[in-house]
């Protein structure tokens, strides 16, 4: 079954919005609008970690805290606060996170990133992931990378990146696979799937969602760098 | 051959590659990955011979030894005291380092140094799960009593000081106040009168905010100048960014009425 974009090419990216320091009770705080998904992260720490027993003693840790807001979706009322899905997308989150961070100046302490999405239309762990790693480097951490991310996919079988909640729930089928990578080396630090795919249009939705990144990181520098202009 | 990727004092974010080559070393703030040299922060491009390093423009305190910081007394037991220096761990401050005073055995330590004050102590050993250890044994070094703490973002604590001292100096001599720079961003203000510190206040505050604007020493002169003697006293109240510890009252906690 062929599908047919309505309003962008299907290696296109929804239009972008990124702003750093939005959070000004933060370390460092940053938000990333993609489409209609805007996510907001907040960093906080390095600070003390207990209980005790999630010390490590050679580095810091790094967690993260996802939530949707209760308006957030489209008509029903999310219920915010910790649910099965939440919790596996703030692991997510914090795996694809952890290989671009250098806590290793900060022992025995924990670095909390919390990752707020006011306004959800899919895409929301890669807008996350997005606005976290731009937060982490607001916040001065020591990063090998900045880590950028979005979904490739294909709805009724044509590769395409950054789906909507409307391609997400094509009634021809659709494949969602959230990507995050570090862009200097192109390394992958998160990949899920859901559905099921041939081997080559996998690879296709791939090589999609890598040049998507490749955007974003350009928009993320950006934003990093406009903090500082001069006025 | 190696050539530099970026230019001087150019603003650049992690993971951005510095220069290409073995030519240039990677100094604080980048990293080697192959032959590239790497920014590992958000910071400001310095390179000084082969040397490439990255300033930092964010962060927080990251203890060192030597350094000058303004701690508030936390906690305190039968010999020693718990200094929050602004970092995860708190310094801890020992009976031996903290007063040359005779202390007799079972003396009530609050009179020396009391939860909720603040001292200007100095950092003698940073171990390397980053425990803290501090004396208040040194030229400067005191309780702090009276005047105000101001918070800067401690990587900015260099600005403030300016070049061998010029642009602290230049404050108290406006402002005939006191004032201590901590290494970990807090700033001790004291003088005669209340607008005088207000006006040390405000300078300090608008180094920190337009601390990578160029020419920021004749920027603060002239604001003192145009300033000096007319800070409305009415304004003085809301800056202080800490108060004293107040302990909370603990009766009826818990009881039902």
């Amino acid at each position: 079954m062929s599908y047919k974009r309505p309003d962008r090419k299907e290696d296109e990216l929804r239009p972008m919005e990124a702003k750093v320091g939005v959070v000004k009770n933060a370390v460092g705080s940053a938000m990333f609008k993609i489409g209609k998904t805007i996510a907001v992260a907040a960093v906080y720490g390095p600070r003390e970690l207990h209980p005790r027993f999630l010390q490590n003693a050679e580095t810091g840790i790094l967690r993260c805290n996802y939530n949707m807001m209760a308006f957030s979706g489209s008509g029903n009322r999310v219920r915010p606060g910790p649910s099965r899905r939440s919790k596996e997308i703030a692991l997510v989150t914090t795996k694809a996170l952890e290989p671009a961070l250098d806590l290793s100046e900060f022992p025995k302490t924990v670095v909390d990133v919390f990752i707020e999405l006011i306004q959800t239309d899919a895409g929301t762990r890669c807008a996350g992931i997005c606005a976290a790693s731009m937060a982490l480097a607001d916040a001065g951490m020591n990063m090998k990378d900045l880590v950028c991310a979005v979904s490739g996919g294909t709805v009724g079988d044509v590769p395409v990146v950054d789906l909507d909640y409307s391609e997400e729930s094509y009634e021809g089928g659709a494949v969602d696979m959230p990507i995050a990578m570090m862009p200097r080396n192109g390394e992958i630090t998160l990949m899920q799937l859901d559905g099921v795919i041939s081997k080559e249009k996998l690879q296709e939705a791939i090589k999609l969602a890598k040049k998507g990144c490749l955007d974003i990181y350009k928009l993320q520098k950006e934003a990093l760098k406009a903090k500082y202009k001069e006025e | 051959m190696g050539n530099i990727l970026v230019e001087e004092k150019q603003i650049v974010v992690p993971g951005e590659v510095l220069a290409d080559g073995m030519d240039f070393l990677p100094a604080n703030g980048a990293f080697r990955e192959n032959d590239k040299v790497i920014s590992m922060r958000l910071g400001m491009v310095s390179v000084n011979g082969r040397l490439i390093k990255v300033i930092p423009l964010t962060g927080k305190y990251v203890p060192r030894k030597d350094d000058l910081v303004i701690g508030k007394v936390q906690d305190m037991n039968y010999s020693s005291w718990f200094i929050d220096v602004g970092y995860a761990n708190d310094g801890m401050l020992n009976m031996r380092e903290a007063t040359s005073d005779f202390i007799e055995r079972g003396a009530e330590l609050s009179k020396y140094y009391d939860i909720g004050d603040f001292v200007a102590a100095k950092i003698t050993n940073v171990t390397k799960s980053k425990m803290i250890d501090l004396t208040m044994k040194g030229p400067g070094l005191k309780k702090l009593v009276g005047g105000r703490i101001v918070q800067i973002t401690p990587v900015k604590v260099p600005r403030v000081v300016g070049k061998q001292g010029s642009m602290i100096g230049m404050i108290k001599q406006f402002t005939n106040c006191q004032i201590l720079v901590g290494q970990n961003g807090r700033v001790w203000v004291s003088g005669k009168e209340p607008t005088d510190e207000h006006l040390a206040v405000e300078a300090i505050l608008m180094i920190e905010e337009k601390s990578h604007v160029s020419g920021l020493t004749d920027k603060i002169k002239s604001f003192l100048e145009q300033h000096k003697g007319k800070m409305p006293v009415a304004s003085v109240a809301p800056k202080p960014v800490e108060k004293p510890f107040v302990k909370p009252k603990t009766d009826n906690q818990g009881e039902r009425k």
